[in-house]
């Protein structure tokens, strides 16, 4: 099998420098990572470490002082804001530590939202996040506004807004570092399943040994620079 | 003793702890406005202040300078009218205070020449006369003016010598140079007199002028004690001394005596600058409103905001009194910070008022400003502040400490009842204090109460329509619709903010166009300039012959008859019954009475009815000015009772009329029907139109109808022509605050959902969406509100136009179709590319860092 079609999301050298009161501060410093259609990669770190910083610049949501990266065979470094949007669009999922649902809209609202942006008709779209919702067990609330779901419902309505328009690769960012320690684990199981079934890849951000051992492969993130987890 | 020493010890311990509240709050202040949270709070209070202070400053300056006009005019700082000679009290008191004075009589008397009689109104000054303006005359007629003697401060005029009107020389067949006699005496006319500075309220005396020095009276024995004669005593010097006599000598004045203040002597511009004043106030204050709504929405994101820094420092421990008082103090701080800028700029930006107005304008030298308006300003400033600002703030100190645990606890629940009615008592009282005018305030609170009312109930409906469509809708008109249905009270509140900004832009565009173009209206260009007096009543009919050769067409000549009010609904009155100078005078003297079967096209009847009918016509009834029935507290039915050519007349009143005296025709306080005064001799008199190049026809006018008296109006309708052109380009200049105003309103409307806005935008951003969508779906929800909000500021827009034109500027009004047209269109497409150009930035930043703020 050819190596480009197998690795969905590759970073060459990555580097982030920001401005700081006394100088510039390096979060991230020459950072190499590939990761292959359908695995798991668990990065681990420290509090500031730098690891939500690698997984924005991943996903295209921010852009790196120097270095590439290659998401489904585009280089997101040649692109500007805009094509990475289009980019993203119905390719990549997104699980927030603190959910980031939008409070004026309904949890069926907030998963078919964004597949009426990427064009679906309005019926497949609530359709779709209907069976995306009863995947993660809401579908007697998909009705409800965030602020009358507890975080555990809201983290599974974000899981179903990431995995309703079926994306080749889920960014997760401390996806259970708001929830207690049961519901994490019963989100945890989620979330694994479900990219199971989609065959998705998955980047997870954690800073839980445990929650990480149940990734495919782990990387230890430590003053910007990331190393294997053996 | 140890108790005082305890109290002493508590109080000073409370004024170290304001001291240090007071001391934290500024260094916050200074954090806050690094951070940027006050600039939009802080640019509205400044407009407000600016355009308040710099009225202020003009309105103050004109005044003080109008003020000084009026001296001239009475030829004195303040003039004392007696029927007596003045008690030598009075003018030693003068004297004390170190006043200049000076003395003129007046009395009617004939003067004899080349066998000819004429009666006359023979003026006798003091040397010092007159006090203040000039006297100009001239030795020989038909001459330039340059031979004119301007007299300033004294007049230098030979014993036995005397100054007379031109029409005086006609009457008596005689010129300069020749002698006359008055009474024993002989007098040479040394020359003609051009402009006599008081004369001013004597403009319709029948009987021509003769002016001589005092020290000739006595040897004409023409006045004895029995004669009636005016005295007046002319006082001028610096205003303190001046005022103080004037306190001095209000309870001092025998009866029969009336105090005339250089205020009250320019009463045919006092209209015009007048409603320019007006004009100017109005614009200031609806910089004032509009500013208001911009300064309620900064305040309400600066809630949003604060609401976690407050939430930690309770969490911390902070006692809710100490965190009220910190942002009282930083109100406080920030009040008198922007309000000391507003005003610095309002006193630089009175100098556009003045260059536009009063300089070129009166030739006025204006004095310098108080430190009034800047008071004003301040106390503008802090007002507006503690009523918009203030009640959103302190209810911050409510946020509860558990918000450091749960986030979704959110701000605290707006206290809005208590902050409109905190905002509406704030209105008030600056309205109450800046307009000066009860009447005015109420209409412009009202008007802006009930725009309120309306955009808050309409944007009300909106939000239930945007529910209803939810259900329909999909994609980003989803999300838009959505946005408005769940945050009712800040889009409730967003709206009414652009409704506001939109009626203050609005309501410039009908100031502007349509009020002031019917202002202007109000003076057209064959406004009457030339006037006919003391026409007899077998001269009418030649008179009109000879205008009509000279192309005056279709003039009305309106009778005229002298008569005293001596009756007042049963009762005889005296001039003493009336506590008000001005009753007290209308009653000492004849009033001018004329008679009419149709009502004047200027005059509106506000009480009663005209009488149209044949019946009307035919029974007798009067009909009176409003002001007047004010004045003399006469109310619809009242009997008058009129001494008319030596017999009394009655009649009901049955009409008060609001008369449009600046319209400058004829016009009577008291009109009689017909049946009441329609046999009684009567002199006539008349108005019209002379173009200015034709001037030369009144000396043949005057050939040829000797005994007309012409007056010209020609130079005060210029004066108040200027005053009306120069005007609306003062306010025009003052509603660019406004207009500025109304832009901040905007800013302040878009960045009131920022927060929310910014991490909405960045969650779909993350999930792909374009940029171009997201940016259609900002021009469609801000072009909505606007489009919204437009249509109902354009239709109140009309409605306190329409007020104020009818109600307050007593002017003409029309239907404005074009305002719906640019109040809807117009404010769709301003309001939705402003908000998607602001809104802008956060689609081309990368969503990472916008997701991180709204954390």
């Amino acid at each position: 099998m050819n190596q480009a079609v197998t690795l969905l999301c590759r970073a060459e050298q990555l580097s982030k420098v920001i401005d700081a009161p006394d100088g510039q501060l390096t979060i991230l410093s020459k950072v190499n990572l590939t990761v292959a259609a359908g695995e798991a990669v668990a990065i681990l770190g420290a509090s500031g470490s730098g690891k939500s910083t690698l997984l924005g610049l991943l996903a295209g949501l921010d852009q790196a002082t120097s270095g590439s990266i290659w998401l489904d065979a585009i280089c997101l470094d040649q692109c500007n804001e805009d094509e990475r949007a289009a980019h993203r669009s119905g390719r990549v999922g997104f699980v927030f530590q603190s959910f980031q649902l939008l409070p004026t809209l309904t949890a069926l609202e907030n998963v078919s939202l964004p597949l009426e942006l990427s064009g679906q008709h309005r019926h497949d779209a609530r359709q779709r996040a209907l069976t995306a919702l009863n995947q993660v067990g809401l579908s007697a609330r998909v009705n409800h506004y965030p602020r009358q779901l507890s975080g555990g419902e809201q983290q599974r309505v974000a899981i179903a807004r990431a995995c309703a328009p079926a994306p080749r690769i889920l960014f997760a960012d401390e996806p259970t570092g708001n929830l207690d320690a049961a519901t994490g684990s019963r989100i945890i199981d989620l979330l694994l399943q479900l990219r199971a079934n989609l065959g998705a890849a998955l980047v997870l951000v954690t800073h839980d040994a445990a929650l990480a051992a149940r990734c495919d492969r782990r990387l230890l993130m430590t003053d910007g620079q990331l190393e294997p987890l053996t | 003793m140890t108790t005082t020493v305890f109290n002493r010890f508590l109080f000073l311990k409370s004024m170290r702890q304001h001291w240090q509240t007071a001391i934290l709050a500024l260094r916050l202040l200074n954090r806050d406005w690094r951070s940027g949270e006050l600039h939009v709070l802080t640019l509205a209070l400044i407009l407000t202040v600016t355009a308040t202070t710099a009225v202020g400053f003009f309105t103050d300056r004109l005044t003080r300078a109008l003020h000084q006009q009026g001296s001239e005019l009475l030829a004195a700082d303040l003039a004392i009218d007696s029927a007596q000679p003045l008690p030598p009290a009075l003018i030693n008191h003068a004297q004390q205070l170190g006043l200049t004075r000076a003395n003129w009589i007046s009395w009617r008397s004939v003067i004899i020449a080349n066998e000819r009689t004429q009666l006359v109104e023979i003026k006798a000054v003091t040397a010092r006369y007159p006090l203040r303006g000039a006297l100009r005359w001239q030795s020989h007629v038909n001459q330039s003016n340059q031979s004119e003697h301007i007299e300033t401060g004294g007049i230098s005029l030979a014993a036995q010598h005397i100054l007379v009107e031109p029409r005086l020389l006609i009457l008596l067949k005689t010129s300069v140079g020749n002698t006359v006699k008055l009474g024993r005496s002989q007098f040479v006319i040394a020359g003609v007199l051009n402009y006599e500075p008081d004369r001013g309220g004597n403009l319709f005396a029948y009987a021509p002028r003769v002016l001589m020095n005092e020290a000739d009276v006595a040897a004409t024995d023409l006045v004895t004690p029995l004669s009636r004669v005016r005295h007046r005593l002319l006082i001028a010097g610096d205003e303190t001394a001046v005022n103080a006599f004037m306190t001095w000598v209000k309870p001092q004045l025998p009866k029969n005596a009336d105090l005339l203040d250089a205020r009250t002597t320019r009463p045919e511009l006092a209209t015009a600058v007048d409603r320019a004043a007006r004009f100017l106030q109005l614009a200031a204050l609806v910089t004032l409103l509009v500013a208001g709504a911009a300064l309620a929405l900064a305040s309400r994101r600066l809630v949003e905001r604060q609401t976690d820094a407050v939430a930690i420092m309770r969490a911390l421990g902070a006692p809710k009194q100490r965190l009220i008082g910190l942002f009282a103090f930083r109100l406080l701080w920030l009040g008198l910070i922007a309000s000391g800028l507003g005003c610095f700029i309002g006193y630089i930006a009175q100098h556009g008022l003045i260059w536009l107005l009063a300089d070129q304008l009166l030739n006025l030298s204006l004095p310098a400003a108080s430190f009034k308006p800047a008071f004003i300003g301040f106390a503008t400033g802090l007002i507006a502040l503690a009523g918009f600002a203030l009640p959103p703030l302190i209810q911050l100190a409510q946020v509860t400490p558990l918000r450091v645990l749960r986030r979704d606890l959110g701000t605290p629940r707006s206290a809005t009842l208590f902050t409109a009615f905190t905002a509406t008592a704030a209105m008030m009282i600056l309205l109450l204090w800046q307009a000066g005018d009860l009447n005015l305030a109420m209409r412009v609170l009202f008007g802006v109460i009930g725009a309120v009312i309306a955009l808050v109930l309409f944007a009300g409906m909106l939000i239930l329509l945007a529910r209803f469509m939810t259900r329909y809708s999909s994609g980003i008109w989803h999300l838009g619709l959505a946005g408005f249905a769940r945050r009712p009270t800040a889009a409730v509140l967003q709206m009414t903010g652009f409704g506001l900004g939109i009626l203050a832009l609005l309501l410039l565009t009908v100031v502007r166009v349509d009020l002031l173009s019917a202002w202007q209206d109000s003076l057209p260009v064959n406004t009457p300039n030339q006037f006919l007096i003391n026409i007899q009543p077998q001269e009418v009919a030649p008179l009109r012959e000879y205008l009509a050769t000279q192309d005056i067409n279709d003039i009305t000549l309106y009778p005229m008859i002298r008569g005293r009010l001596i009756g007042l609904a049963g009762r005889v009155i005296q001039p003493e019954d009336f506590p008000n100078e001005r009753a007290r005078r209308l009653v000492e003297r004849e009033f001018n009475l004329s008679v009419a079967s149709a009502l004047q096209t200027d005059n509106q009847v506000i009480k009663g009815a005209w009488w149209e009918t044949p019946a009307g016509l035919t029974t007798p009834q009067l009909s009176i000015e409003s002001g007047i029935a004010d004045t003399l507290g006469i109310q619809l039915g009242d009997e008058l009772r009129f001494w008319v050519n030596g017999r009394e007349i009655a009649a009901p009143v049955t009409s008060i009329r609001k008369v449009q005296w600046d319209s400058f025709n004829v016009n009577f306080f008291v009109i009689a029907s017909p049946a009441l005064l329609g046999e009684e001799p009567a002199s006539f008199i008349t108005s019209f139109y002379l173009p200015p190049q034709r001037i030369a026809m009144m000396s043949d006018l005057l050939a040829q109808f000797p005994s007309v008296t012409p007056i010209d109006v020609e130079a005060i309708l210029t004066q108040v022509r200027r005053v009306i052109e120069r005007g609306i380009h003062a306010v025009e200049y003052v509603l660019l605050f406004t207009l500025a105003a109304g832009f901040v309103v905007m800013i302040a409307g878009i960045q009131a959902n920022l927060t929310a806005r910014r991490r909405e935008l960045a969650i779909l951003r993350t999930f792909g969406a374009q940029r171009q969508q997201l940016l259609w779906g900002l021009l469609i929800e801000f072009g909505s509100l606007g489009l919204g909000a437009g249509l109902l500021a354009a239709g109140f827009a009309q409605f306190i136009a329409y007020l104020l034109a009818q109600s307050v500027l007593q002017l003409p009004f029309a239907w404005n179709a074009w305002l719906w047209l640019i109040g809807g269109g117009g404010s769709a497409i301003m309001i939705g590319s402003a908000g998607a150009l602001s809104s802008y930035h956060l689609l081309v930043r990368p969503p990472l860092h916008a997701l991180r703020l709204g954390e």
